[in-house]
């Protein structure tokens, strides 16, 4: 088995080495840091991702806004490049979007570093709040500066000063920050936050009206933008005096002073005016939606479990093929406030999952961390089952342990997980996977460092599974059951030897070519098989379904091990029986007869290892026939040493006629029937790798490229999912759910199944019908 | 592609399993079994005890006729059925040392039981040696003598270098139980090539070996008359001994086995590339067609 250690090392080399996995961007390599692992990525069946900075690259940037009720943005889709609105009203000194500006300049924890140029960086943790001081410095106020407590700020070309006099600091059960300043000029001590639109609006004095920002928000999380509500307070000095001298106590309890902070923070945090909110685009990574398109065929399932808000995740997941629109897809949420609620959502579900799994739809399951805790404590056993049913699932405001709680779930069912993140919120889940995929991203790399596989890109993955995952799948299944098959084709011919020894033990063959021949004449032609592609990555590629061979094991299994046990049988039968008759009466010398049966599991055994090749190249050829040269020379080397036991032994055979007539029988005999048998089944009973290898070798004669791809094509249009996980069981007369009505029936449709699982999601009807029509 | 590698394959093998059995046929071969009938009838029930008394007169006379003209050499081989020279304890049974050279006589670590006789190391020792054969055949055509060559019939390579020309016959079948042949011990081991050719050891229980070569044409239906010296035990294992005279070929001795081995697979692979050609005909299969493909044809609404 050294030979497959060294071959999986090999596997995780070839990903290190793929340039097609190489990120330009970052200029990271691929890295394979489990090298034992590379076949389970053929096999894998969940795949659990993060959203942020893995599906999206995390590079945020401020899109639009609404301040006090006026949208911008809204036309360009970019608030600063060409509304003339916001410019006009910065111009303007309209004092509410002035107070916007300066909450996004002040209200963070980002630190501006003045370069040696004059110009100004920022170095902030959240790349939320570098995008919205980077967008506020484009709307002419500009951080300049931050000494101390003091903070100064540009704001066309007028200096202004403050003074911070706490950081209500961010945490993610408080969802949100507030920072508490003194403006220099006016001495007013003002009370800045932004949040989560959900902790931020219970916040709003009583008697504003925040329909407008709710609709923002709603807007914006469809679009797949991730918001932030922003809101001040004037302090009354007083006020404040009391509140600092709590927070101080707070600030240095020795116990439970995360809790009391909050406690005391939630003191200050109310009676804000809410100014409005921000909408920051974090854009989806090149390819992620081909990737998960084609990851999906292949019949990986996909859950997203993120911390972030269920409107955008959904949006994410829309946008990247992780759930289809309506009328193929369909949202099923488990949600309620009470525990009841959730219970109660959850079985009708699972009842609806059971019912139309036999339908071809694409149902997927929406939850939320606070409903998966109740679940995961005390309904785990139906949650399994709507797990094993459902094919994707989105879970949203997700903490990195439910995450880890999530994997374990999907591996107790017996599934191969592998997970995918890229920040230290993953680290964990990765852990807890089969297998974890860090992205060396811009959350630094931690993730990257925990994980199995580290690659730069999220569309990389596609690769990952699909070419080294599938190869190191097939070579390692071939791999081990020849190893086994050769040594086995050994031992049976000892065996029968030993029937014609008087079952005394007596070995056919000497000890010194035993080792040879498993250390050596077999071992190296076999190792050539990393180079091995039994199909093209780009057939790999256009048919992802192909990797079902991996998932349900079907390369190894007990059946295609019982094949290799039946042949290592049959090829000891033929080559014992062969040389023992060719070479029967004055010729049944004992190192003659060993060096014929030797020579011919030799001859044997180059045949099945070139028959079992799908692809050559020179070193293959090399490797096989070289080592098949090597055997007779280095025989013939140690025929002519005369204290040897097979002294003269190689030229003795060499020069009858009768040894070469015996080895080419013995070839034919052995590899006849199992040539015959490998063409009917590749002619006759092709698998799905026969009948794709076909394609490749007649393509250009028969099918061109193009129109294989649209066969397929049409073929898919036809389809509303795969059938491979799914039962078989399907209804007879397929009906599609919904024909190609307008869209109006389509919306009432749409919002009425809405309605039936979740009238207060009603809204999102809008959007899936505005999904459908740009499908 | 395979259609016509299995046509190819049979026929290349049908020419080569005519020949190889054409000159198997070419071979003239004789086989006579003695063990049985060289015993006096008055000792049919006693057998081991006859060949275990060394009064007995172990004389024996066969007469054989030559089936077909037989070219010299004529190879003299005897043949010893169900006799386990690959036994594990007896292949072992040897010091190859010790056969070598002089230096090593006292090596004989591997040879017991039959390594030391009266305190003093056999050479050669070991149970392959002590069991050398020691029937002897004298021939005689119409009463006139046929001389046996019994020079090389050993291979050269282990008369140069795996048995000692300095090597002496010591304390050889000195022992109480007494297995085979003596050796003439002013002959070094070098030249006893029966010794030689014994040591060879067999790797299946029915084995041929040489014992000399005839080295004039025997014609059709000549007599010839054997006097046997019926010395070796082989009632004790129930084993049988053949005398027999075989003339070679290219492909060596009488053996049919390679020749119907081509004719049969030969056979095989005309039959099987007629059977792929029939099938294409009657069941023509576009490869690589992707509506073949197991989700394409579910997707087509066909239940697989």
């Amino acid at each position: 088995m050294v030979s497959l250690d060294l071959v999986k090392s090999l596997y995780a080399k070839f990903i290190d080495w793929d340039e097609e996995m190489y990120d330009h961007d970052t200029n990271t390599p691929s890295h394979a840091a489990n090298t034992a692992i590379s076949e389970d990525l053929g096999q894998v069946e969940y795949i659990l991702t993060d959203k942020t900075g893995t599906l999206t690259e995390n590079r945020m940037i401020f899109r639009r806004c609404c301040i006090s009720g006026i949208f911008y943005g809204n036309e360009s889709g970019d608030a600063l490049k060409v509304d003339v609105e916001l410019l006009n009203a910065v111009a303007k000194n309209v004092p509410d979007v002035l107070r916007f500006l300066t909450i996004m300049t002040i209200c963070n924890t980002v630190t501006p570093i003045r370069s040696n140029s004059g110009a100004i960086l920022y170095k902030a943790q959240s790349q939320d709040e570098d995008a919205l001081v980077n967008a506020a410095a484009r709307l002419h106020m500009v951080l300049i500066s931050k000494n101390g407590n003091t903070l100064e700020v540009n704001f066309n070309g007028l200096v202004i000063q403050y003074e911070i006099l706490d950081i209500l600091e961010f945490t993610s059960d408080r969802k949100r920050m507030s920072v508490v300043v003194r403006d220099c000029q006016t001495e007013k001590i003002l009370l800045l936050s932004k949040g989560a639109d959900e902790v931020i609006f219970p916040c709003a004095y009583s008697g504003q009206q925040i329909r407008t920002f709710v609709d923002a928000v709603e807007q914006y999380a469809q679009l797949g933008l991730r918001t932030l509500c922003l809101g001040w307070r004037e302090l009354k000095d007083d006020e404040y005096e009391e509140w600092s001298h709590m927070f101080k106590e707070a600030s240095t309890a020795l116990f439970d002073r995360e809790w009391k902070l909050a406690e005391v923070c939630q003191r200050l945090e109310h009676d804000l005016e809410i100014l409005g909110v921000t909408a920051i685009e974090d854009r989806l990574q090149d390819g992620v939606p081909e990737t998960i398109e084609t990851l999906r065929k292949a019949g990986i399932n996909f859950w997203m479990l993120t911390g972030d808000k269920q409107n955008t995740a959904i949006q994410i997941a829309l946008l990247c093929n992780f759930i289809s629109s309506e009328p193929k897809g369909q949202l099923l949420f488990i949600n309620g406030k009470t525990e009841d609620e959730v219970v109660r959502s959850l079985e009708r579900v699972l009842l609806t999952m059971r019912i139309t799994s036999s339908e071809p739809k694409d149902l997927a399951f929406v939850v939320d961390g606070w409903a998966l805790e109740v679940i995961l404590k005390q309904y785990r056993e139906a949650f399994t089952e709507l797990a094993i049913l459902s094919r994707t699932a989105i879970c949203c405001r997700v903490t990195p342990s439910q995450k880890a709680q999530l994997v374990e779930l999907l591996k107790s069912c017996d599934y191969r997980t592998l997970a995918i993140g890229d920040g230290g919120n993953d680290v964990r889940m990765i852990q807890q996977a089969d297998i974890g995929v860090g992205i060396s991203g811009r959350e630094g790399l931690q993730a990257a460092r925990a994980a199995d596989y580290s690659i730069g890109k999220f569309r990389f993955l596609k690769r990952l599974i699909l070419v080294h995952g599938r190869y190191s799948y097939n070579r390692t299944a071939f791999l081990s059951q020849y190893s086994f098959y050769k040594s086995l084709v050994i031992c049976f011919i000892q065996i029968l030897f030993s029937l014609f020894s008087g079952v005394s033990g007596s070995s056919l063959f000497n000890s010194v070519s035993l080792m040879a021949y498993n250390v050596f004449y077999t071992s190296i032609p076999v190792l050539t098989s990393v180079l091995d592609k039994d199909l093209t990555e780009k057939t790999v590629m256009q048919h992802p379904q192909i990797l079902f061979y991996c998932q349900a094991g079907r390369l190894l299994n007990p059946s295609t091990f019982a094949g290799w046990f039946g042949r290592s049988l049959y090829h000891a039968l033929v080559v014992f029986f062969i040389s023992v008759h060719a070479y029967a009466g004055e010729k049944c010398e004992m190192e003659e007869l060993s060096m014929v049966a030797l020579s011919g599991c030799i001859w044997l055994q180059a045949f099945v290892v070139t028959l079992e090749m799908n692809s050559f190249t020179i070193l293959q050829h090399l490797a096989i026939w070289g080592n098949f040269v090597a055997f007779y020379v280095i025989n013939c080397i140690v025929s002519t040493i005369p204290s040897a036991g097979m002294y003269t032994i190689m030229f003795r055979l060499g020069k009858q006629p009768s040894y070469w007539i015996t080895m080419v029988l013995i070839v034919a005999v052995g590899m006849g029937p199992v040539l015959a048998i490998k063409y009917f089944r590749y002619t006759y009973r092709s698998s799905a790798i026969n009948i794709l290898q076909q394609a490749e070798r007649s393509r250009g004669i028969i099918f061109s490229m193009g129109t294989l791809e649209s066969q397929l094509k049409s073929v898919e249009k036809d389809v509303a999912s795969l059938s491979i996980t799914q039962p078989k069981n399907r209804n007879p007369v397929y009906e599609p759910l919904l024909s190609d009505s307008p869209t109006a029936t389509r919306r009432s449709i749409g919002s009425s199944t809405f309605d039936f699982f979740q009238p207060a999601q009603s809204r999102l009807s809008t959007s899936y019908s505005r999904n459908c029509k740009n499908n | 592609m395979i259609i016509t590698s299995f046509a190819l394959v049979g026929l290349v093998f049908v020419p080569i399993g005519l020949a190889s059995l054409s000159a198997s046929e070419q071979v003239v071969e004789i086989v006579d079994r003695y063990d049985i009938d060289c015993i006096p009838e008055q000792f049919q029930n006693e057998r081991l005890a006859y060949i275990q008394n060394s009064e007995t007169n172990k004389t024996c006379t066969r007469n054989l006729i030559v089936p077909r003209k037989m070219n010299s050499p004529v190879y003299v081989y005897y043949q010893l059925d169900n006799f386990y020279q690959n036994h594990r304890r007896y292949v072992k049974s040897r010091s190859d040392k010790q056969l070598r050279s002089k230096a090593y006589e006292q090596v004989t670590d591997n040879c017991k039981p039959e390594d030391k006789a009266n305190g003093l190391a056999i050479v050669p020792c070991g149970l392959i040696a002590w069991s050398l054969f020691n029937d002897t055949y004298k021939f005689s055509l119409d009463s006139k003598v046929l001389e046996v060559n019994k020079k090389n019939i050993a291979w050269k390579s282990d008369q140069d270098h795996k048995f000692g020309s300095d090597v002496y016959p010591k304390n050889f079948q000195s022992g109480a139980l007494i297995g085979g042949a003596k050796l003439n011990a002013s002959i070094p081991l070098s030249e006893q090539e029966d010794l030689i050719v014994w040591m060879r050891t067999a790797a299946l229980p029915t084995f041929r070996k040489l014992y000399g070569k005839i080295e004039v044409d025997l014609e059709l239906n000549d007599k010839i008359t054997v006097v046997i010296q019926n010395n070796y035990n082989t009632y004790g294992f129930g084993g049988k001994k053949k005398l027999v005279l075989s003339t070679t070929t290219w492909i060596g001795g009488k053996n049919d086995f390679l020749g119907v081995a081509y004719l049969t697979v030969g056979g095989m692979c005309l039959f099987l590339a007629i059977c792929f050609v029939l099938l294409y005909v009657f069941k023509p299969r576009t490869l690589g067609d992707p509506s073949y493909l197991s989700w394409n044809r579910n997707a087509a609404g066909h239940p697989s």
